[in-house]
């Protein structure tokens, strides 16, 4: 065990505690402030153009992803479960469903409002849909659709871009007007999406930093954290700029003092194997499943899950010139929006620039958009890079498909193998 | 031609994992080329205008054994893919010049990706169909995505695909369509007559075949149908729903017909019935293509409803106007766009006061009993209470 037993908070983690706290209490006081609320969802979220019409922002996977934590999906899924929902199916859906009908309760104690009206921002998931289908069934509120194709040849096309432009300005700009009250202004726009730009910067210097040896952040676990106020509801203000400028503080002193990513349990001392993962994370577990980890000494130095919402290591930028062909690309450049040989690229990659012993892919029950295709890619990854892949399967939020032991048997196996790899190399030489 | 005649040649050709009869015809004639499409909707005037073949691949069914298939997807996921690729690595499409994956869900579209690495030489192409229904924003970006895939068909047949090449493929399919529709509402119509057994392996064949032969087909087989003297039964009326994509094994129709069950609307093999109307002749054909898609087509859960009022009301309608009494909602397992929406469906045919069940299938189901139990119990209980 090499993580110390005192906890460490760090400033960039209280500072954005309170973000995320301010914002649980923007929204459940919305009745009393009279803003507008607009829910939507990660990948592919529009959160400068809904802040625009001075609205605020409600992400039902992220609220999916706080239950989990808490450990209160396992029974909103059986809420749903119990209403008719298939027990194959996404469960962020159904904690969601399931939430609602237990009172719809904000890790603040205070209760979800209603939204005003549900950006269905469909990128890279085709769950998306069929969600706010059924979330516009409970709320009956006014649902506006961008659909964003898909790179299925690992491009985007002139045609793609003007088809989600032309739904900006024809129905996404006209609804949020007419629901907010507020006339729509692009140069607030550009202003704010010169923040996001700064902001993103900020975030893929923070990502890289995983390059170095010992790298000084967990580019899985602890990078949830770092593209938190990035992918929810603070890409586009002065918070997460100022937020990305204190975390590059700390993770400069980090590498300078040739220090490890801090961990539940203190620094981690040790690194003895660097993996770039695949797939997004187990929430109802997420603390035992991050020390599997660290208590091998094994640290993730990049992975997909951490540009689900936004390919900014990939060159990507908002570009306050061309704001609405900006939100369009980067709409279409969400990781999931990539067909699979470019995802295969992108962890090839992966694998050489940071050094990485092997690939991981946590295959996700609930989560076909992920999931779907894993395999053939974990065996063209090895191909390419020689590097050993593994693969383990959880699921998001449901506590049911969480199986610590064959996990943890899973990873010791993996980490034995890369083991016996690096032997085999030295023995060979 | 008599009914069991017409029956037995289209389910040997259903049947035939090896696709002889599209290989003869790809054989005939040179520059002839095969296309092949997984479910649900391409659009196959384009294919026939380049004179090659829009070849139905759905699965591979309950007679094939997954072997290498399963190397490649977990157990949570549905079937279709895994026999797809199997299909794949076994050969059984190595004469397949082009495959088309249209937008369905996220398996299928992970699909076309598997499909580029793994079959390097076959040009494979995901093809999006718009979810957004106004004229000029779908439908315009749905005209320009048609003129991409009429090129890279071009290219890949080296058939130039003229207006008038275009022209004629919409009227065979017109009249295929019409064909299809028709012999649907004869069903309704006399249920007993035409059982949902033989129009299925019928409606199997006909994406497997030149669309002029299936025309011809189905006209031989309505005739030969009419003629026959079946008995009538005191069969409940039901509406199957959910069964777009992964098809289900041919027993389990046999199954729930045999339960006392009359299906007189089904969403099995759906894109030959995708459209509604009538695709317009004169003009320009990519955008009547356009336009008919986005104002005339089925609803099913691959497609976004845009308005909370109208969701579902298609199903309801359907129901009415073929006189059903009840709807089985039979999904694929791990089959998310009909799983999702069926909590939504089944709230919209209650409102209606239909009644419903629910069960879940693949491609491979052995076990026939439990859903003869329970169609069965479904059906006597529409006699019963209804």
């Amino acid at each position: 065990m090499s993580a110390d037993k005192n906890v460490i908070k760090e400033e960039s983690m209280i500072i954005q505690k309170e973000m995320i706290s301010r914002n649980y209490d923007a929204i459940t006081s919305k009745m009393e402030t009279g803003r507008k609320m607009a829910s939507t969802f990660v990948p592919g979220n529009l959160n400068e153009l809904v802040r625009c019409f001075d609205m605020l922002n409600n992400l039902p996977e992220i609220n999916a992803i706080q239950a989990g934590m808490r450990k209160l999906t396992g029974g909103y899924i059986m809420e749903a479960e119990k209403g008719g929902h298939s027990e194959d199916v996404c469960t962020y859906v159904k904690a969601d469903i399931g939430q609602l009908g237990k009172g719809n309760i904000a890790p603040n104690g205070k209760p979800y409002p209603d939204p005003d009206v549900l950006l269905l921002s469909y990128t890279g998931c085709y769950t998306f849909m069929k969600w706010f289908e059924l979330l516009r069934e409970q709320y009956k509120c006014p649902t506006v659709m961008i659909h964003v194709p898909y790179q299925g040849d690992g491009n985007w096309t002139m045609n793609m871009r003007d088809y989600i432009v032309k739904q900006l300005k024809d129905e996404v700009i006209p609804t949020f007007e007419k629901i907010s009250g507020v006339k729509f202004d692009i140069d607030r726009l550009r202003e704010m999406m010169a923040l996001s730009a700064k902001a993103e910067d900020d975030l893929v210097w923070v990502i890289e930093t995983a390059k170095h040896k010992p790298s000084p952040i967990d580019a899985y676990f602890g990078a949830v954290y770092y593209v938190g106020p990035i992918f929810s509801a603070f890409r586009g203000t002065q918070e997460a700029v100022d937020y990305y400028k204190v975390l590059k503080k700390e993770i400069q002193y980090r590498i300078d003092n040739k220090m490890g990513p801090i961990t539940p349990e203190g620094e981690m001392k040790e690194q003895k194997y660097r993996i770039v993962v695949e797939g997004p994370p187990n929430w109802t577990n997420f603390r035992e499943f991050w020390k599997m980890f660290y208590d091998e000494g094994a640290v993730v130095v990049a992975s997909s899950y951490s540009k689900v919402g936004g390919t900014y290591d990939m060159g990507f930028r908002h570009d306050p010139k061309n704001p609405l062909e900006s939100l369009a690309e980067y709409c279409l450049g969400c990781y999931t929006n990539r067909n699979l040989p470019t995802r295969v690229e992108i962890l090839e990659k992966y694998i050489n620039d940071y050094e990485a012993d092997g690939l991981l892919t946590n295959s996700i029950k609930s989560c076909n958009s992920f999931s779907a295709g894993q395999l053939m890619m974990m065996r063209e990854v090895e191909k390419r890079t020689g590097k050993p892949g593994a693969f383990i399967e959880t699921d998001l939020v449901d506590p049911r498909y969480f199986s610590a032991a064959n996990v943890k048997n899973r990873l010791e196996s993996y980490f034995q193998m890369i083991e016996q790899k690096r032997r085999g190399v030295k023995s060979a030489a | 031609m008599g009914t069991q005649e017409i029956v037995a040649k289209c389910q040997a050709i259903f049947e035939d994992l090896n696709f002889t009869h599209a290989r003869e015809w790809k054989k005939a004639a040179p520059n002839r080329k095969v296309i092949g499409f997984m479910p649900v909707y391409v659009p196959l005037e384009l294919i026939h205008a380049a004179n090659a073949l829009p070849l139905g691949i759905m699965g591979g069914g309950d007679q094939m054994e997954v072997i290498h298939g399963d190397a490649y997807y977990q157990s949570y996921i549905c079937r279709i893919p895994r026999s797809t690729i199997e299909l794949g690595v076994t050969g059984r499409l190595d004469f397949v010049d082009m495959m088309l994956f249209p937008f369905v869900c996220d398996v299928i579209r992970n699909l076309s990706g598997i499909w580029k690495m793994m079959f390097p030489n076959v040009v494979s192409r995901f093809f999006d169909t718009p979810q957004n229904f106004e004229e000029k924003i779908g439908g315009t970006y749905y005209e320009h995505e048609l003129l991409e895939l009429k090129e890279a068909i071009e290219q890949t047949t080296g058939n130039k695909i003229t207006d008038d090449a275009l022209r004629n493929s919409i009227k065979l399919y017109n009249e295929n369509r019409k064909l299809i529709w028709g012999l649907y509402d004869a069903r309704a119509k006399e249920p007993w007559k035409f059982p949902t057994w033989e129009l299925y392996v019928i409606m199997r064949a006909g994406i497997m075949m030149p669309v002029e032969e299936h025309n011809q087909l189905l006209k031989d087989y309505a005739a030969a149908a009419h003629q026959e003297d079946r008995p009538k039964r005191d069969n409940s009326r039901i509406v199957l729903n959910g069964s777009f994509c992964e098809q289900p094994p041919l027993n389990l129709i046999k199954s729930i017909e045999m339960a006392g069950c009359y299906v007189v609307d089904d969403d099995y093999v759906l894109v030959n019935r995708f459209l509604t109307s009538d695709v317009p002749v004169e003009g320009d054909p990519l955008k009547n293509l356009s336009l008919t898609y986005i104002k005339h087509s089925v609803e099913t859960a691959c497609k976004y409803v845009p308005k909370e009022e109208d969701k579902g009301q298609y199903l309801v309608e359907r129901i009415k106007k073929c006189g059903a009494e009840g709807v089985i909602f039979a999904a694929p397992s791990f089959c998310d766009p009909a799983l999702l929406d069926r909590p939504m469906l089944s709230h919209r045919v209650t409102e209606h006061n239909i009644p419903s069940i629910s069960f879940k299938y693949a491609e491979n189901s052995g076990q026939m009993q439990p859903i003869r139990e329970q169609a069965g119990t479904f059906a006597d209980s529409i006699k019963l209470w209804n």
